[in-house]
């Protein structure tokens, strides 16, 4: 046991693959409606469940802790706000000014909370939260005329280009939303919220016609 | 429905991505046990309730969650500016 | 009375300014339950016009006959209810702005039973002294027991408009807009700034109330660039249209301008389609605008002169009749005669008498008009009575006659002899009021110009700029000018490039001056001659006002409340400005020293269901859901909001009460094991090293010694010492705890967190975050609880000496890595597990398998609340409400004097009035009968035989029937209730029953804690 393990508790959260994890939206079965649904619409829905969801919040102006990140994850961390970055299949966004949301394959969270807890010292935090949330990708024709009706930002593409982040208010909850393609979108949105938001994107993306994608 | 700059995330937002946290500037004092019942009453409970500038405290709540001050005309709701915790405000009521 | 006015074109050809080349096809509709035929591109207005239909309703307070007015968002009379069915019904339509389609089915809002034999005529007719101003106020204001019949009879005498006892079936929505530039208004000055803005790559909405762009253009004969103005504007919207920096909206209208350039649209996407929106669509959207820059182009409306029946249906506003004929292809009426205070006015007459019919006359109040239109009116032989007024009109449900008579030069008396004319319509100018409803939206005083007789907006502090007739700029060229200038001001702020557009030549017609009249006199003064209605739709005259100005109100402010002028759906449209003139007239004041009142949003009546938007039905409020939910669903769970989770509250099974089902609840958990899924409960990981000092700073007892793999009990107060939340914290590692809060209160505690650390103490190193949604939690509690999870555990030592009570291990729970937590809230021997909210379910199921022989029964939050309640337990914000502080609670244990920081409550508990003697205090009661449960929030009397008011000493706030115990339990306030154990408190019922209670320790089962610990 390393001393960074006295001071904070890890543990791998997966059982084996005997288990299987139900997404936020399990009960939702997107599998079934991408095949049985419609395949052509302005609006395209995918989740991309099971994902590995870490928060990481630590002093940006601690070049140990940027040379730290950036050893665990192949990639420095984002500092200018909004701003995002993907190196392969790993996705820092910024989400505050010393906060991120990290966004692994959901077997290697602990893999890289390890990392993290080996690489990193001094004043910082890492959570797992990957039980909490979900990733969820719209896009095509109408994706920012749906999500105009879904939250107040701007999705002008000046302002709001490919890889900017932004937290913001999602119908009644709440979102992180980041800009990946001219029509492409992902929202990250908390389990407990993700019927309610499922039935709203549903709604929302009505009158353009709504693709599932599994 | 004000228009925000939050000063963290170095954009306008709408307000409902926001909180306000009531008066800025209000310190906690620094030893409460020696506090005189009306001073910490004072602390507890007075506030400025100003016609013109008065400096707020607002949290972007949907955002980045961060706690920033805001001067702001409560006549007219034009925000005359935002500073971070710790900064002193720029614009101030001619006293 | 006319009965059919034929249009002055058939079928077969277009009115004469009509634009477009879309068939002329012939709909029906209904009025009042009589089918009528119209035609594609008509209003609902210009349709009744053309079928001769003179009266569409009577007014709100005199029941009188009222005709079609206006032709536009300023029409006070023509307000329809809409609908084919009962959940299609729409009140406040006005006619004007209703497209026609086939089918519609419209009825007269104001008149009961019909517009034709209006009961209320009666009063009216012999009520216009009976109904003076203020006449509601004094009359309908006592007793006030009766307001709510009075306004039953008011609202049913008066009508105004009724909501569908149905479901709606269309779609609503909203949609948030953000744009550079955007300019209210499509007329010649908005057409022109969009074209310019949207030619510099500015992102640009464009709004217009109407179906089509064009403004005054619409129904204009003027020529632009020598063609007509159609032309242009076809050409300037289909460039706009191509443009992909441009939204173009027709039928929406800018509703409301609030702070810092948010604006509201509201637009009607398919009320001109039919009664229901075809499926698929959405009928209306609200749009949410935010705007670096605000163009209002928004034009103006004409004002109607205020003379003696001036109301009697016939009477119009002058440039509607032009609207009427040049748009619509209708002439209301047969002969005209046009009352004038400006060169403008003479239009309506030119295009009547264009239109084949009879221009009786054009009376002009002026003494020697002089210009292009008066001469052109010459030209076409118009009769022109100059120096003169219309001074009263004679009809009832349509104008027969006037009289009219010459006036001083300033208007103020009639100097010569009456004449009569005979005539069926009596059109009338005052000169124009700028639209400056928005403007004033945003707190902008209007300012008062002599030159344009009319108010312009006044300075603002939004990004605003306005062009054309809002400006008082009437010529087409000037407005367009405008337009430009306006948009390149914008453009300039904005750092791009300035526009240059060629605009269209316009016609110069040269004008006289504007006489300054609003009310014409009558041989009679004011209060005895006919009525002089200044604002139709409130039924608010001439007399009136100067009655309010005489019985002492000074600010229009005033006169406004007092006479009901400006209210309503109409908004002053028509009757503000002249209202204020008559005002400031009898107050011998100035317009600008009486000032005016405010326009306030919306400027047209919006929907409710554009207002509302998708937040209904389903998605009104967010359910929150466990990762067990579906479960729960399947197992018959009654469930209760707690914020906005749905939380299970019980599990009844085939017929079961409630009450059975609690009980059962309750003694299957004591007996043997129960489980509870408390996922909802807040949690937040805290990382850093001062997280320790943290804790002790925002919790009332110590931190400091928590070991790592140790659990503690704490509670949260505010900086005045009251409890505001409570919860277990967890040390995880030595810089590392799971804190837990209430369900409610999670977001609160977070945000509260925050608050100090990144406010008060930032150079505390400590991090925290949300982890809510990321653990699911079952709590199993009860003697057996030990025996099922060792069935699914094997790699936790399970025993009391290797897990004891208040520890938390890490293992494994049927299969699944865990946190396991040996925590109670029901006294008994209980294990709260975490995983991983992806395998909620599974582990939940997976206990369920193995619980069987345990008689595992799931309990909700009902049971949960009295089983604690048997352990005196208390529940933040049901046993507190911010006004008690832990000794209130009997919780001093859980208060630490000795920490060296001043944590957060702490000097707030010791102020005078917090230990002062007597306070309420929380103590167990047990009801004299046993099987009595007193209601919640029951008042206690020590004196049951008090004098009422009774001296109260405190309420209940937990009150249970205990299965497990045989009787009822409750907990409550009682001033000095710690002192006072053994004592009786009275409980009086609002049946006028009294429960007897004792006074009592609040722990009412296992008092010394055994259960927990073995």
């Amino acid at each position: 046991m390393s001393d960074n393990e006295v001071f904070a508790a890890v543990m791998n959260q997966l059982p084996d693959a005997s288990i299987p994890g139900y997404s936020p939206l399990h009960h939702a079965d997107l599998e079934t409606l991408a095949k049985q649904g419609p395949q052509q619409g302005g609006v395209h829905l995918r989740e991309h469940a099971l994902l590995g969801h870490l928060v990481l919040r630590c002093n940006p102006e601690n070049p140990e802790h940027l040379a730290g990140v950036e050893r665990v994850l192949g990639v420095a961390l984002p500092l200018e706000p909004l701003s995002s970055v993907t190196e392969g299949n790993v996705t820092v966004m910024w989400t505050s000014p010393d906060e991120w949301i990290v966004i692994v394959p959901g077997l290697e969270a602990f893999d890289y909370e390890t990392k993290f807890r080996a690489e990193m010292s001094g004043h910082y935090s890492l959570v797992n939260v990957s039980g909490g949330q979900t990733l969820v990708e719209v896009s095509g024709a109408n994706a920012v005329d749906m999500l105009k009706k879904s939250c107040p930002l701007d999705f002008n593409a000046k302002k709001f280009p490919v890889g900017k982040v932004a937290g913001t208010v999602f119908a009644k909850a709440g979102a992180v939303v980041r800009r990946t393609g001219e029509d492409r979108f992902e929202l990250i949105i908390r389990r407990s919220f993700a019927d309610y938001l499922w039935l709203w994107l549903q709604d929302a993306s009505r009158e353009y016609g709504l693709v599932i994608e599994a | 429905m004000l228009y925000i700059y939050c000063p963290h995330c170095g954009e306008h937002r709408e307000e409902e991505e926001f909180h306000p946290k009531g008066q800025a500037h209000i310190a906690r004092p620094l030893d409460p046990d020696n506090c005189t019942d009306k001073e910490w009453g004072e602390y507890l409970y007075f506030r400025k309730n100003p016609r013109g500038l008065h400096h707020e405290l607002w949290v972007h709540a949907a955002g980045c969650r961060k706690f920033f001050n805001m001067t702001r005309d409560t006549v007219t709701y034009e925000i005359k500016e935002v500073y971070k915790i710790g900064e002193q405000p720029s614009v101030v009521a001619d006293s | 009375m006319l009965t059919v006015k034929e249009r002055i074109h058939d079928t077969a050809k277009p009115p004469p300014v009509r634009r477009t080349n879309r068939p002329f096809k012939s709909l029906t509709f209904s009025y009042n339950g009589q089918e009528f035929k119209g035609y594609q591109g008509d209003t609902l207005a210009s349709a009744m016009l053309a079928n001769g239909i003179d009266v569409i309703g009577r007014s709100f307070k005199y029941s009188r006959p009222r005709g079609i007015v206006a032709a536009g968002a300023e029409e006070p009379n023509a307000v329809m209810q809409l609908g084919a069915t009962e959940a299609t019904q729409v009140p406040n339509v006005r006619a004007t702005q209703q497209e026609l389609f086939h089918g519609l089915v419209s009825k007269s809002t104001n008149g009961w039973p019909n517009v034709d034999t209006d009961i209320m005529s009666l009063l009216g007719k012999v009520g216009g002294k009976m109904m003076p101003p203020g006449f509601y106020y004094k009359t309908f204001m006592y007793p006030q027991s009766m307001w709510d019949t009075y306004e039953n009879l008011i609202r049913k005498a008066a009508g105004l408009g009724r909501s569908p006892l149905e479901t709606d079936p269309d779609t609503y929505d909203k949609v948030n807009q953000h744009c550079d530039i955007m300019i209210v208004g499509a007329g010649p000055a908005g057409l022109a700034a969009a074209q310019t803005a949207a030619r510099s790559g500015a992102s640009v909405i464009i709004a217009d109330e109407q179906s089509e762009f064009g403004g005054s253009l619409l129904s204009s004969k003027e020529l632009l660039n020598g063609k007509p103005a159609g032309d242009w504007v076809a050409e300037v919207v289909a460039e706009l249209e191509a443009a992909d920096n441009v939204l173009v909206l027709p039928r929406s209208t800018v509703n409301g301008y609030h702070d810092h350039n948010f604006l509201t649209i509201h637009e009607r996407r398919t009320d001109h389609i039919g009664d229901l929106a075809p499926a698929g669509q959405v009928r209306q959207r609200l749009h949410r605008v935010r705007a670096k820059w605000v163009v209002l182009a928004t034009g103006a409306h004409e004002r109607p002169l205020v003379f003696a029946n001036n109301d009697v249906p016939g009477c119009m506003v002058a440039n509607a009749v032009s609207t009427y004929i040049n748009r619509y292809g209708v002439v209301p009426g047969k002969e005209l005669v046009l009352m004038t205070t400006n060169d403008n006015g003479y239009q309506a007459a030119i295009d009547w008498a264009e239109a084949g019919r009879k221009v009786v006359a054009i009376v002009d109040t002026r003494q020697s008009p002089a210009g292009d239109r008066i001469d052109a009116a010459r030209k076409l032989g118009i009769n022109i009575i100059t120096g003169s007024a219309v001074i009263e009109v004679q009809g009832s449900k349509r104008v027969t006659g006037v009289s009219v008579a010459p006036i001083s030069s300033d208007g103020s008396m009639v100097s010569g002899s009456v004449q009569r004319l005979s005539v069926d319509t009596v059109a009338s100018s005052g000169g124009w009021s700028p639209v400056i409803h928005l403007s004033c939206h945003t707190g902008s005083r209007p300012v008062w110009n002599e030159e344009i007789v009319g108010f312009l907006p006044g300075p603002t502090v939004q990004k605003q700029l306005v062009a054309g007739g809002i400006n008082g700029s009437y010529a087409t060229g000037k407005a367009m000018g405008e337009g430009v200038e306006a948009a390149n001001s914008a453009i300039a702020s904005l750092n791009l490039d300035a526009v240059s557009v060629d605009l269209p030549t316009t016609e110069e017609v040269a004008e006289g001056p504007v006489q300054t009249l609003f009310h014409i006199p009558h041989t009679k003064p004011t209060s005895a001659a006919p009525k002089q209605f200044v604002d139709y739709q409130n039924d608010v005259t001439a007399s009136g006002i100067e009655l309010a100005c005489r019985e002492g109100y000074e600010s229009i402010e005033h006169v406004k409340r007092y006479t009901a002028m400006g209210f309503g759906t109409d908004q002053g449209k028509l009757g503000n400005i002249n209202g204020m003139a008559i005002a400031a007239k009898t107050l011998n004041k100035s317009i600008p020293e009486t000032g005016t009142t405010i326009f306030r949003p919306n400027y047209t009546p919006v929907t409710f269901g554009a207002l509302v938007g998708r937040d209904c039905g389903e998605l009104f409020d967010p359910e929150r859901y466990t990762a067990m939910h579906k479960w729960h669903l399947e197992n018959g769970a009654k469930f209760e909001d707690v914020g906005q989770w749905k939380r299970p509250w019980y599990f009844p099974k085939a017929g079961e009460t409630m009450q059975e089902a609690l009980n059962r609840e309750c003694l299957a958990t004591r007996e043997s094991v129960g489980i509870l899924d408390a996922s909802t409960l807040g949690k937040i990981d805290i990382q850093g090293k001062d997280a320790r000092e943290f804790l002790g700073r925002v919790y009332t007892n110590p931190w400091a010694k928590l070991a790592v793999g140790k659990c503690r009990y704490g509670l949260m107060c505010g900086e005045d010492g009251m409890v505001f939340d409570d919860g277990v914290t967890t040390c995880l590692g030595e810089n590392h705890f799971l804190m837990t809060t209430t369900s409610g209160g999670a977001a609160r505690v977070y945000e509260w967190l925050e608050l100090y650390h990144q406010t008060e103490w930032p150079e505390l190193e400590v991090y925290f975050n949300t982890v809510t949604d990321h653990w699911a939690t079952m709590t199993i509690s009860g003697p057996n609880s030990r025996k099922l999870l060792e069935e699914v555990c094997t790699d936790i030592d399970l025993s009391n000496e290797a897990f004891s009570f208040m520890d938390w291990k890490a293992g494994t729970v049927a299969g699944v890595p865990a946190r396991v937590f040996r925590i109670s809230f029901t006294g008994e021997l209980s294990y709260e597990i975490n995983v991983q909210a992806n395998y909620g379910l599974q582990v939940w199921e997976k206990l369920f398998e193995h619980g069987e022989k345990y008689n595992l029964t799931p309990y909700g939050t009902e049971t949960m609340h009295i089983l604690r309640a048997e352990k005196g337990f208390i529940i933040a914000g049901q046993d507190t409400d911010g006004s008690v502080h832990p000794h209130d609670l009997g919780m001093s244990w859980c208060v630490s004097d000795k920490k060296p920081f001043s944590y957060i409550g702490k000097r707030g508990m010791k102020r005078e009035d917090c230990v002062r003697e007597n306070r309420k205090q929380l103590v167990g009661l047990k009801t004299k009968d046993p099987m009595v449960v007193i209601p919640e929030g029951s008042q206690g009397v020590f004196d049951k035989n008090a004098p009422i008011p009774m001296p109260m000493v405190g309420h209940v706030t937990s009150s249970y029937y205990s299965a497990v115990l045989g009787h009822s339990i409750a907990m409550g306030f009682v001033k000095g209730g710690l002192n006072r154990m053994g004592e009786t408190v009275y409980y009086p019922q609002a049946d006028g029953s009294v429960i007897e209670a004792e006074i009592c320790s609040p722990i009412f089962l296992d008092p010394k804690g055994e259960r927990q610990n073995v």
